[in-house]
């Protein structure tokens, strides 16, 4: 054990015991985390099947995989499935409904806020294959509440507005992780400023605009990248449609779900698994810089030691909320 | 009150209500279906009974797979919390050069490489490892990727903590080892108990790792067993997936009732802007 180290080491716990308890979590994450990442960039240029010649003699096909997807149709349609899944059940739906929950919010009494949150966070907090099965149920077409509430007892939803459905179904399962967060942003809103609107005969609209919006609007782009990474990663949609009827809700994971591991075309799974790393990585990017953004228009640069640390607290914060949801 | 006031009143209530609606409708079914003598896909008053519950031990599956569900979720919440508390422990205590940088790096990895995006080469290591269709398998995949967050937490959570207890401790001759038993472990055991919630009910939820590395209908888990359920053919049982996707909901819920009353549900050291 060196000064140095001792010199932070309250415990007496030394250099080499500190490796060993760092070592075996360590390890698991090399494993589990760090190598498949790794690996699919491999794999994604062989042509890998789950059975056959190439199951176990697969071979080097360099960047056909990639030339393969670009004429593809079938990963055309997901992705542009997935973009659509995206915008209409995060960034319109979930961002929209949880302001508006987080907004309305603040001015019942506190027992309605109680009823109306739990709702919200049930939604987010139950296993996904219980909510989906929920949901199945809720659209089917023969008793389902949807159906009989709106009198049309054989529309079975699911088939006949595929896209529709889970985007709905999206937006209902995620608006918890919106509302929390824009419910802490306004409360941050100082009251005066937002008196002082109304007193000088402001409209609703007017006072969001000028008084809110500029308070919150970092909050509305972190909850934009957050939830746009999580609904581009959910599986979910699987378990509503398994991806159909004839390929209408394939997004990217139930893409390569189907072709992968059901269909045995792992080289061309691992492919398309990279690009979505790759969208992830963009996103996250994307994040991080905002993040770093915002801390120096706050406190105007320096402080650079924290700024690990602070960023890595959001992260941390995304992290959590995430595997919640899930 | 002046009339537009109140017009004004009931349009928000009304908005409030729809809001309600929607959010609750589709929950409604699982805590009304379960107790109805003839379930239905509907959403109804029920003609109350309890002898659905009776379906869950016929079904030769479902305890088993509530079994399963604890063992895996069970063993992922140990790992995660042990490991991470060794983990974030050192990290705290001892200066390792690029610490930050490197859990930094840690975290942002976890939630790039997600289950998702990450389930061909991870079924493929699986594979290669022989831990297809091993229910420990499960649990480890689980682990690696609750692990980052995990020693997030709980490093936070140690670097808050005084390390003056320790120092004493150390002067009146205890070891390392027992000042962390019995200095840090009484001290950390808030966030180590924080960390096993939130790892057991991530992992109680889990549907992809287990659906992609288990084939045996033994060892299926409660998430898994619950979509076989209303995807195999035939009329769906009623009576046995409102009882069971009940039951198995109930410990998430509890949970999530016992830390909003202890902590109340909020974001982990708030939101900064």
């Amino acid at each position: 054990m060196t000064a140095n180290a001792g010199a932070s080491d309250a415990a007496g716990l030394g250099r080499a015991r500190a490796v060993a308890f760092v070592t075996p979590a360590f390890l698991l994450i090399a494993a589990f985390l760090v190598f498949p990442a790794v690996w699919t960039i491999w794999l994604g240029m062989t042509d890998f099947r789950l059975t056959g010649a190439q199951a176990a003699d697969p071979q080097f096909v360099g960047l056909d995989n990639y030339r393969a997807a670009l004429t593809d149709p079938a990963f055309h349609n997901s992705l542009w499935l997935t973009i659509v899944f995206v915008f209409g059940s995060a960034i319109v739906g979930q961002s929209v409904l949880g302001f508006l929950i987080a907004w309305t919010m603040r001015s019942v009494p506190k027992t309605v806020k109680a009823i109306v949150e739990t709702l919200v966070l049930m939604a987010w907090i139950l296993p996904s294959s219980i909510v989906a099965f929920l949901w199945v149920a809720f659209l089917n077409n023969n008793g389902g509440t949807l159906g009989t509430i709106l009198n049309s007892p054989d529309t079975a939803w699911l088939l006949e507005y595929p896209m529709a459905s889970i985007i709905i179904y999206n937006t209902w399962r995620g608006t918890a992780f919106s509302m929390l967060l824009f419910s802490a942003a306004l409360g941050a809103v100082p009251p005066s400023q937002l008196e002082t609107a109304r007193l000088s005969g402001a409209s609703t609209l007017q006072q969001f605009r000028d008084v809110v919006f500029p308070h919150i609007r970092g909050h509305i782009l972190t909850n934009t990248l957050l939830i746009s990474l999580w609904t581009f990663n959910d599986f979910v949609p699987y378990l509503l449609t398994a991806g159909g009827p004839d390929h209408a809700t394939e997004t990217l994971p139930v893409f390569i779900y189907l072709r992968a591991l059901y269909g045995g075309e792992l080289g061309y799974g691992s492919a398309i698994s990279f690009i979505m790393l790759l969208i992830n990585l963009v996103i996250a990017l994307f994040y991080i810089r905002l993040l770093r953004e915002r801390r120096t228009a706050n406190r105007s640069g320096d402080a650079d030691a924290d700024d690990a640390k602070a960023d890595a607290d959001e992260v941390l914060t995304a992290a959590e909320a995430r595997n919640v949801g899930q | 009150m002046t009339p537009a006031a109140v017009v004004r009143r009931i349009l928000f209530y009304g908005l409030i209500t729809l809001l309600s609606l929607f959010f609750a409708l589709p929950l409604l079914w699982l805590v009304l279906a379960p107790f109805d003598k003839t379930p239905t896909l509907t959403v109804k008053i029920p003609d109350f009974t309890l002898d659905n519950f009776a379906e869950l031990g016929k079904n030769p599956y479902a305890l088993s797979s509530l079994k399963n569900s604890i063992l895996i979720s069970g063993g992922a919440m140990l790992l995660v919390t042990g490991l991470s508390a060794l983990a974030a422990y050192a990290l705290s205590r001892v200066r390792v050069p690029g610490r930050d940088l490197i859990l930094y790096a840690l975290l942002l990895l976890s939630s790039i490489v997600t289950g998702t995006a990450a389930m061909v080469p991870i079924f493929l290591l699986m594979f290669q490892l022989g831990l297809i269709d091993d229910r420990s398998g499960v649990s480890l995949v689980l682990t690696g990727g609750l692990l980052p967050a995990a020693i997030f937490i709980l490093k936070d959570f140690m670097d808050a903590t005084p390390k003056s207890y320790e120092e004493s401790a150390r002067v009146f001759g205890a070891s390392p080892l027992q000042v962390l038993r019995h200095v840090v472990l009484p001290i950390a055991r808030p966030g180590l108990a924080t960390i096993a919630v939130w790892a057991l009910v991530n992992a109680w939820g889990d549907f992809l790792t287990a659906y992609i590395l288990l084939r045996d209908p033994e060892k299926t888990p409660a998430g898994v067993l619950m979509y076989t359920f209303y995807t195999e053919g035939g009329q769906a049982n009623l009576p046995l997936i409102s009882t069971f996707s009940l039951v198995y909901a109930i410990p998430v819920v509890a949970l999530y009732l016992f830390v909003n009353r202890r902590y109340g549900f909020r974001f982990h050291g708030g939101i900064k802007s």
